[in-house]
């Protein structure tokens, strides 16, 4: 449809003035900061709230204009896709598992987004960032529905889609991406502007949704590319929100700088570390593979991220600490949590494989310092075994990191055959963490993150059984009895994909759509 | 210098945005990947309402690009005519 361009009686400017600072007041029955208590909370020095503009100048009534036809575009591709049985145009039925750890990981966090910025908006006193706080809110909200409504067509034919809110709460991955959030919501409105929409949204965003939708399309996926990049076009004014919120705080006062600084470590370490499961999508979940994890993170982090922290210097901004380390785990990280999630395939919502000859061959041509030497042998051993009808479970369970909550499954910078760890002490208890990036961030609130609901502790303790499993009774399964707590069920949801139902399924009906029977 | 960069959906809303683009900044370089398409260009990236019209034959209001953007790079100022992308260093 062709939009139509109303002539304007106001410029952009002048509405924009009068459609968000225009509408905001100061209060006199309550002090203002009795009214938003949580704006100095947190240490930042605001002297002029007037000062912030939204560069793309949207209001309101412009913004419920363009989100329609964002919607409308979207669903008539939904339609289309249900009605044409798209799920079976995919390249191949592995795909499909993808897609699994994007509903359940990834899609509830679109909704903690969307409370966290109505949250952020509550809380901040300029009209200028709590408008875009509330559009915000709104196209987090969106990502969320539109995310379930479109994974909800392959709810309808394969395994592992069907109860993604009850997992996020419980499952041992899943905690990474939830706790990541959670500890960006229990933060002030200004951390979690710097968590969120500055580290997640301006230097990590198009980490996950450029190259992934992307490879949606290439294996052969239009529902899903739709809307992520529906998603993504709400998400260019995501980032210049993070990125107008960093300039506010710095311009506003250098007293605001080493709070900042401190905060940009921070988020960029956190954010690389939940990013491993993007890695690991990109680099074995996609079966046509549009770009490895390694390229996409040097054209997003290092090139892009850089020409950002090029610009922050004239404020004093320098790159984050932990640049250093993750130049080395680029190379590494998403092989290290295949092989973690291959040895652990019991325990997940979706199905795992050992990647093809031709596979590992792509990967060693991407990965040429790395993965023939430290991961081709082992997962070449493990396929063999599988074939000899001896694949490989992992039976126990890993020790996680205290602030990530990822399994210790990354290795020292300095040696890949060795696994990192760190330990720190407060009041007399060892904490665990995966690196020194995670190590600092604890030892800086050691009383935030030893409150952490860690999955495998609680398992331990006994917390993830259903009502009446009794652990002592004779025979006890303690991984089958955490896989009904978690609503997976074994033989259908978890294991190899090779012999699975989704794999029978998906053959038997596109068989049924290419042959006349 | 360093890069700033647009991407938009592939598809015939797209077309006519991205040719007035590269026409108007002859130092971008246009990058087409699937259902995407990227523009990058050094330092400094400017759109222009006029040249989208001028291809479009109808009247066109900037703030239509949010729909069939993907991502940016860059500090951004969008007023009625132009809608630039820039780094400052
Ligand atoms: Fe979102
Ligand atoms: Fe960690």
């Amino acid at each position: 449809m062709d939009m139509q361009a109303t002539k304007k009686k106001v410029g952009l400017k002048e509405k924009y003035a009068h459609m968000t600072r225009g509408l905001g007041w100061e209060t006199t029955y309550q002090p203002m900061n009795k009214v938003f208590p949580y704006a100095e909370f947190e240490g930042i020095k605001i002297h002029d709230w007037d000062k912030w503009e939204d560069p793309f100048r949207l209001t309101m009534d412009a913004y419920w204009k363009y989100q329609a036809e964002k919607e409308r575009k979207l669903y008539a591709v939904l339609d289309a896709f249900a009605q044409n049985n798209g799920h079976l145009g995919v390249t191949d039925a592995r795909y499909i598992n993808a897609l699994k750890l994007f509903l359940t990981g990834i899609s509830p966090l679109e909704y903690v987004a969307h409370r966290g910025f109505a949250a952020a908006g509550r809380n901040f006193p300029g009209v200028g960032p709590r408008v875009a706080c509330l559009m915000q809110s709104l196209d987090e909200v969106r990502h969320a529905q539109t995310q379930i409504h479109a994974l909800s067509n392959y709810n309808k034919h394969y395994n592992g889609f069907h109860d993604f809110k009850h997992m996020i709460e419980r499952v041992w991955y899943l905690s990474v991406p939830k706790s990541f959030f959670d500890d960006a919501f229990s933060a002030g409105p200004f951390e979690w502007m710097i968590a969120i929409g500055f580290s997640f949204e301006y230097v990590l965003t198009n980490l996950l949704f450029v190259p992934f939708m992307s490879g949606a399309a290439y294996n052969g996926d239009m529902g899903t590319v739709t809307v992520g990049f529906s998603a993504q076009s709400d998400e260019a004014r995501h980032m210049t929100l993070g990125l107008e919120c960093i300039k506010f705080m710095l311009e506003q006062d250098p007293d605001n700088l080493p709070i900042v600084q401190k905060w940009i470590d921070k988020w960029a370490w956190r954010g690389t570390r939940v990013l491993t499961l993007v890695g690991m999508m990109m680099d074995y979940m996609l079966p046509k593979r549009v770009m490895s994890w390694k390229e996409a993170w040097e054209i997003y982090f290092e090139q892009n991220g850089g020409a950002l922290f090029n610009d922050l210097a004239r404020y004093g901004i320098k790159v984050p600490e932990c640049l250093s380390q993750t130049a080395i785990d680029k190379e590494h990280i998403s092989h290290q949590a295949w092989a973690t999630f291959y040895q652990y395939g019991g325990a997940s919502d979706f199905h795992t494989w050992m990647p093809t000859d031709e596979e590992m061959d792509w990967l060693s041509a991407k990965y040429p310092n790395t993965f023939d030497k430290y991961y081709r042998a082992r997962f070449t051993h493990w396929r063999d075994e599988a074939e000899k009808g001896k694949r490989f479970y992992n039976g126990t369970l890993p020790m996680l990191c205290q602030v990530c909550q990822i399994p210790m499954l990354f290795t020292e910078p300095s040696d890949p055959t060795q696994i990192c760890y760190r330990e720190s002490e407060y009041q007399g208890e060892k904490y665990h963490t995966c690196s020194d990036g995670c190590k600092h961030i604890f030892d800086d609130e050691p009383e935030k993150y030893i409150q952490a609901w860690l999955p495998v502790h609680q398992i331990y303790q006994g917390n993830c059984f259903n009502e009446g499993v009794d652990p002592t009774a004779p025979g006890f399964d303690p991984l089958a009895e955490v896989l009904k707590w978690y609503h997976v069920e074994h033989g259908r949801d978890n294991l190899d994909f090779e012999g699975s139902e989704d794999q029978k399924n998906f053959a038997a009906w596109r068989g049924l759509a290419t042959k006349n029977v | 210098m360093s890069t700033v960069f647009i991407a938009f959906q592939a598809n015939e809303e797209s077309r006519p945005i991205v040719e007035a683009v590269l026409a108007d900044n002859p130092h971008a370089v246009l990058h087409e990947s699937p259902a995407m398409v990227k523009i990058d260009a050094e330092g400094k990236l400017v759109i222009k309402r006029e040249s989208i019209e001028e291809r479009l034959g109808r009247d066109f209001d900037l703030q239509e690009l949010q729909i069939n953007l993907i991502t940016i790079s860059g500090h951004l100022d969008e007023d009625d005519d132009e809608f630039t992308l820039a780094w400052k260093n």
